[in-house]
């Protein structure tokens, strides 16, 4: 190794090609994103760390489908159902037990965080079979008939979701007997929660990171790529697609339990089309196959909401409140749209290509061409 | 038996709604081999336009120009951000629909406003008298014109030239291309066909209840139409969307009695049950074709 000194990108094995952080600059960004992320809470204000926090959560969600829809090629518009289950999972073990809704008490945050990720993991194992028989486009329209399935069931079950327009309180947040979601003498609700969730996403990104460079990893982009081709070459697909969309709903899971930790209330009518659309966004605008562009997906389609807030204070022609002609919420929501669109037709590896083409340039400067 | 008449024709009649929109999709499906999901929004404009354009120029003139101009809304659609996407993988272009029918829903909102807008329709709720049960008129207008208008697409695609080509293209495109069909104009020509029959479905929906923001729901249900009939069979889509209103309005008369413990509305979903029920049986629907691989 003495010899490569110097000479930090020749790989001398596949393992350290495919190691978790295998350039100098990688090991650099990622340190320095980890202390800015953790010095964070105590340089900004309460609410812009909620955003935050839920643009963490988000993330974690993000990550998933990117597993089965990014790396394994499985197109789901189902993520909102899966996010449900995980969401009501979460909120009924750890509910009161005397309540209006379903409750169990168990307020412990590994436990019930655990057990959304993994119920969400068994309605996806459910939907795997279909899944299997089916392609593209027929997968797509039927995970998005299971959206309506699921918002009709999560409506009409008013003892466990509280009923449209009444809703039910989220989990309750409580590691080692202490409650994240309420201040202590130490910190605000908005810094624990803030600080939960980074570290919850660091924990599932690195996993997730893991998963994907390895065996599993590269047989879910077999199965994207040509699934026939894969299948040749011994690659089994039940078994991988089953699996891609096990860990996907896990993630899912996971970021249903937490989305609505930060609020606090949640109702049936949030887990729509439109929540899957905006997760298939996420996916799409951060960089489809890659961890690091679902983070940035998630984070930027979180923050839009904020960004586009503050537009009437610089473009005059856009009214802030809902009377004008042209709104801030109607511009955010054509913003989607056409965020999609153009990211499709112009930069189709999304936020993490265009990350790529300034790592590039700068690379090779001044030099660069 | 009046009730199961009664029920029997509206669900026909928001079937062949439903008809119209999935023969879009299959249009659109055939010649380019994404599903469009833009058609919800284009539905909504058409019915937005022929509720501005009624009093004007009459219901019926409103319908005609209606149609055209989303006709012609969804051929510039296509020329400028589907065109690009050409040789792209399915998945992607078909996210990129979503993204189109999100502007164009987003758009046509502002135009709708916070009130519901009639079409000016000459029907209304009005019931006529038919085979001794009393049926909304609206229902019957709707199956007849389905029956034409497919009728005279079927023609369409049976004997012009230009419907020759696009069964060509349909059929393989680079073949056809070698032929000297130009598979471009063909995309248009289909993407702008999808448009003027979601205008036109749009204008069915409204009647009676009139327009307002939630109508594009009423889009999707065409999604499991297609999927029972196959996504690659006119017929089939003509047959999936009539099941699918049948199926719903019967479901909505006498789920109730049957089995309460669907809960109130399962009528609203049971399409996407019946989807599922198809598919395990039938993958490629009830008149798809099964794909042919090789590596």
């Amino acid at each position: 190794m003495k010899g490569l000194k110097g000479r930090p990108e020749l790989y001398t094995s596949y393992g350290q090609d495919m190691a978790f952080l295998n350039t100098r600059p990688k090991r650099a960004w990622s340190g320095g994103l980890l202390v800015l992320a953790l010095v964070m809470p105590f340089m900004i204000t309460d609410d812009l760390l909620q955003l935050l926090a839920t643009g963490f959560v988000a993330a974690i969600g993000a990550i998933g489908l990117n597993i089965v829809t990014g790396y394994a090629g499985q197109v789901s518009l189902g993520h909102a159902f899966f996010l449900a289950i995980g969401a009501y999972t979460a909120a009924a073990l750890s509910g009161p037990e005397t309540g209006r809704v379903i409750g169990f008490g168990i307020t412990s945050l590994p436990i019930w965080l655990l057990a959304a990720g993994l119920v969400a993991a068994l309605f996806g194992v459910l939907v795997a079979p279909v899944a299997v028989r089916l392609r593209g486009l027929y997968l797509a329209i039927v995970t998005l008939g299971l959206v309506f399935l699921g918002e009709h069931v999560f409506r009409e079950w008013t003892s466990l979701t509280g009923g449209p327009g009444v809703g039910r309180p989220a989990a309750v947040p409580e590691l080692f007997g202490v409650r994240l979601d309420q201040d202590n003498a130490v910190f605000t609700a908005a810094q624990q929660l803030y600080l939960l969730m980074f570290v919850l996403l660091v924990i599932f990104a690195v996993l997730a990171r893991n998963l994907v460079r390895s065996r599993v990893g590269r047989a879910f982009a077999a199965v994207r790529d040509r699934d026939l081709a894969a299948s040749v070459i011994g690659v089994d697909l039940t078994r991988y697609k089953v699996l891609a969309f096990a860990v996907s709903s896990f993630y899912a899971g996971v970021a249903g339990a937490l989305l609505f930790v930060v609020n606090g209330f949640f109702d049936p009518g949030s887990f729509n089309l439109l929540l899957s659309v905006q997760y298939i966004a996420m996916v799409l605008i951060g960089g489809a196959g890659t961890i690091s562009g679902a983070i940035m997906g998630a984070l930027f389609i979180t923050l839009l909401p904020r960004i586009t807030r503050e537009l009437p204070t610089v473009l005059p022609f856009i009214s802030g409140d809902a009377t004008g002609v042209f709104t801030v919420f109607q511009l955010e929501a054509v913003l989607y749209g056409v965020l999609i669109i153009v990211f499709l037709i112009v930069e189709p590896r999304g936020l993490f290509g265009i990350w790529v083409r300034v790592r590039n340039y700068w690379r090779t400067w001044p030099f660069s061409y | 038996m009046d009730e199961f008449l009664q029920s029997l024709i509206r669900g026909l009649g928001t079937g062949s709604i439903y008809s119209l929109l999935a023969l879009g999709f299959v249009i659109i499906y055939k010649s380019t081999q994404v599903i469009s999901f833009a058609q919800p929004a284009f539905m909504l404009a058409g019915a937005v336009l022929v509720s501005y354009l009624s009093p004007a120029v009459s219901f019926l003139g409103a319908v005609v120009v209606a149609a055209v101009v989303i006709a012609v809304l969804a051929l510039g659609v296509e020329r400028t951000v589907l065109r690009p996407m050409v040789g792209k993988p399915v998945f992607v272009v078909a996210i990129i629909t979503i993204g189109v029918d999100v502007v164009v829903r987003v758009v046509t909102n502002a135009f709708i406003g916070l009130d519901v807008r009639q079409v000016g329709d000459p029907w209304g709720l009005s019931t006529v008298s038919f085979l001794g049960a009393e049926v909304q008129e609206r229902y019957l207008v709707m199956i007849a014109t389905t029956a034409v208008v497919t009728a005279l697409l079927f023609v369409f695609f049976r004997y012009s030239r230009i419907g020759l080509a696009m069964r060509a293209v349909a059929y393989d495109q680079e073949v056809a291309l070698a032929q000297g069909v130009s598979v471009g104009s063909v995309f248009a020509l289909s993407w702008a066909l999808a448009g003027g029959l979601a205008a036109l479905a749009g204008v069915f929906v409204a009647t009676g209840a009139g327009v307002d923001q939630q109508l594009w729901i009423v889009a999707l249900k065409a999604l499991p139409a297609i999927i029972i009939g196959g996504l690659e069979s006119l017929g089939g889509a003509v047959v999936g969307g009539l099941t699918v209103g049948v199926v719903e309005s019967l479901f909505g008369t006498y789920q109730n009695d049957f089995a309460p413990w669907l809960g109130p509305n399962f009528g609203l979903v049971a399409p996407y049950a019946l989807m599922l029920l198809v598919l395990l049986v039938r993958p490629y629907g009830l008149f798809g074709k099964k794909e042919v691989e090789r590596l």
